[in-house]
């Protein structure tokens, strides 16, 4: 009997434990990322492995652990390493003695088939209808869970009293874990936003803007980011993220499968400072980053594991996108070493950077 | 007087050279190379590059700068992207040339002409014969220096297979054919294995031990097809295709007593590239394998002791 577990990748992991169930699937979620987590997917990860391969070798053992017997993973065509990633986390599992099927979700390259059965292998017990709206579900609840995210931001860079928004948030989280229909993810959707509307305010607060930019998995999982977006919040500012997975599988999913163009404006952005495609998100980084230059954020920050190759390529040419651009930004590389103290001093320096610089183009106005 | 182009003795140098050389020697151009590694090519590029940069990279950077101080009209930076289907170089290839410019000051025009050879054949011949036409605009001429890169490039990979390595024919010294009791695989990106000052004379040390060196270049061409079969996925960078190859396939020959893999500090396809060759060979040898992460630091003394005791373990056990 198949039991099926998947990595986590921040509240992506509630929609897919949803979905895989609505398929009639039995299901194992990785336990919640702990340090036991990390320390499980460091030990047996290569030393110079990117950070969120260690994290989902973890997630990995440890749902082997809890019963799962069939991981589901997504592959990759490179030129980054995440295409390779399951070879090698496949490899290491089986030399650790686990018994387990691995099912690679790899980007379609015409081969149908492959497709069909693949699918084939995850379609459940239950009828067409019911895949089609399990999938349907899944599809608002992204949508819904990168909403409530968004909201959350510009609510947290305000709130009178710290924490309150992300209480308020992780109950909103729950409401729409439990939603099975497309309309009970509405309906809590709804509930979730109420929830965050109470949250009370602090109107005088001088809000700085911050875009956040960086590899995708890093900018997903919160652990994995040492929440960073809680930590600015709660240090008044707004930030936003360049990333939101219901975007990326609006531009690759559909429209690159009916051969629409999508991301165009990002990749125009970045044209004057990369030409060329580096893999990852490499390049988007830096078109993200001109854009909230344009928009008249404060900063920027770049969050990357450690060896990424296509943010250090990314981060090499940040000092020039900044300064023709007149955005001060801080590239921040992490991965398990890295600690939290450390991490909140150097926010916390960029932000105070960021609201003399914001005082002093004031006063530069009122001199005019 | 004729232009000088600047090509850095670095990442692919050792891989193109001879090609890059018909090029522009055909042309009428005039070639500069930048000097051996050496520390201050190593400092100088430590400081330009940022942190996180693999070494190899921040090598290219400083042998750039020897460059721009040697004073060259233009520099060569192809971008590397793709020269076979469906595998490409590593990201940092891709965006070399921007990589470069923002991170070396002052330089020189930089030529940089896109090579995807698999996925845009027509725009990377057009690419080139723009770049030609800037130093002989007779499309007679331009035929003849790709005819001519072409040729180079297949006369190189010839002499490799025949048992010297990129830097002996790079240098033009002729292959040391003595042949040791034991024979190694010297694993590793070929910019890695063949600098001499960053990896500490690997090769002429390993000569000098009477080790008979096999690297991924002497294989026949069809060894690198062997790593794709055995992980049920190819490898999607070239690099990695190559040496995943030559591992499995030495690996199901039993033709080397020991395999020395060569990793750059900061790499991020080595490190899981040299996991799955170490892995093969535990799982279904009692070939030994030893890991060389070669570093800033990476003092000669320390390298070969590791070096001189892991070839002395290789001959104790062919001795039994
Ligand atoms: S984008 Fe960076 S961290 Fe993510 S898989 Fe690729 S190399 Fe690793
Ligand atoms: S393959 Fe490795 S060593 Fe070569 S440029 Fe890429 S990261 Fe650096």
């Amino acid at each position: 009997m198949r039991k099926f577990t998947y990595p986590h990748i921040g509240t992506l992991s509630l929609a897919i434990e949803g979905l895989l169930t609505g398929l009639g699937l039995d299901v194992v979620p990785p336990p919640p990322i702990t340090k036991r987590t990390i320390d499980l997917g460091v030990l047996h990860a290569p030393e110079f492995a990117c950070f969120p391969l260690k994290i989902s070798l973890g997630n990995f053992i440890e749902a082997l652990e809890a019963g799962a017997n069939t991981i589901i993973m997504a592959g990759g065509t490179g030129p980054c390493r995440f295409g390779f990633y399951w070879v090698v986390q496949r490899e290491i599992l089986f030399d650790l003695g686990y018994d387990f099927e691995m099912i690679v979700l790899e980007p379609p390259q015409g081969q149908i088939k492959q497709v069909l059965d693949k699918a084939g292998a995850l379609y459940g017990k239950c009828s067409l209808g019911q895949a089609l709206s399990a999938l349907h579900t899944f599809w608002r609840k992204i949508k819904a869970l990168d909403f409530l995210h968004a909201q959350s931001l510009v609510v947290r860079a305000r709130e009178a009293e710290q924490g309150a928004t992300s209480k308020a948030y992780e109950a909103g989280l729950l409401f729409l874990k439990e939603a099975r229909t497309p309309q009970e993810v509405q309906e809590n959707l709804e509930r979730a936003l109420t929830l965050l509307a109470k949250v009370p305010r602090d109107p005088a607060k001088d809000v700085l803007k911050i875009g956040l930019v960086g590899e995708v998995y890093m900018l997903l999982e919160p652990y994995a980011n040492l929440q960073v977006e809680k930590i600015l919040g709660e240090m008044g500012v707004e930030v936003k993220r360049a990333v939101y997975l219901s975007d990326w599988i609006k531009e690759h999913v559909f429209l690159s499968s009916l051969y629409l163009p999508g991301g165009r404006s990002v990749k125009k952005a970045a044209a004057p400072y990369l030409r060329h495609f580096v893999g990852g998100h490499g390049r988007d980084s830096l078109g993200e980053t001109v854009r909230f230059a344009r928009e008249g954020f404060d900063g920027v920050i770049h969050i990357l594991p450690f060896t990424c190759t296509p943010e250090i390529v990314a981060q090499s040419i940040l000092p020039e996108v900044s300064r023709r651009e007149g955005i001060p930004y801080l590239s921040i590389p992490l991965d398990e070493q890295s600690g939290e103290a450390g991490f909140v001093t150097r926010l916390e320096a960029f932000v105070d950077m960021l609201r003399e610089r914001r005082s002093g183009s004031k006063k530069k106005q009122l001199l005019k | 007087m004729a232009a000088t182009v600047g090509i850095p003795r670095a990442l692919l140098y050792y891989q193109y050279y001879p090609a890059w050389e018909a090029f522009f020697r055909t042309l009428g151009a005039e070639i500069v190379l930048s000097a051996d590694t050496s520390k201050s090519i190593l400092d100088q590029g430590v400081r330009l590059a940022v942190e996180e940069a693999c070494l190899p990279v921040k090598l290219f950077l400083g042998h750039v700068a020897d460059l721009r101080d040697k004073g060259v009209d233009m520099l060569f930076i192809p971008r590397m992207v793709s020269v076979e289907a469906k595998k490409y170089y590593c990201p940092k290839f891709l965006g070399l040339p921007e990589i470069v410019r923002c991170c070396v000051p002052d330089l020189p025009e930089i030529l940089s002409p896109e090579i995807n050879i698999a996925k845009k054949p027509a725009r990377t011949v057009a690419e080139l014969r723009r770049l030609a036409a800037r130093f002989d605009r007779r499309p007679r001429v331009i035929d003849r220096a790709l005819a001519a890169a072409k040729e180079a490039h297949a006369a190189y990979k010839t002499l490799l297979q025949s048992g010297c390595t990129p830097l002996e024919a790079l240098n033009g010294e002729r292959a040391d054919s003595r042949r040791g009791e034991i024979r190694v695989a010297v694993l590793g990106h070929v910019y890695n294995v063949n600098d001499r000052y960053f990896n500490c004379n690997l090769l002429a040390k390993l000569r000098e031990l009477e080790v008979e060196i096999v690297t991924a270049e002497m294989l026949p061409a069809e060894a690198a097809a062997c790593g794709g079969k055995w992980l049920q996925k190819e490898s999607f960078w070239s690099f990695g295709h190559e040496l995943l190859g030559a591992g499995c396939y030495l690996l199901q020959e039993k033709s080397v007593q020991g395999v020395i893999l060569v990793a750059a500090f900061g790499c991020g396809p080595d490190s899981l590239i040299c996991e799955l060759i170490a892995r093969y060979y535990r799982r279904f040898s009692a070939i030994p394998v030893l890991l060389l992460t070669l570093d800033e630091h990476s003092g000669e003394a320390g390298l070969v002791t590791r070096l001189e005791a892991f070839i002395d373990m290789l001959r104790r056990r062919v001795a039994v």
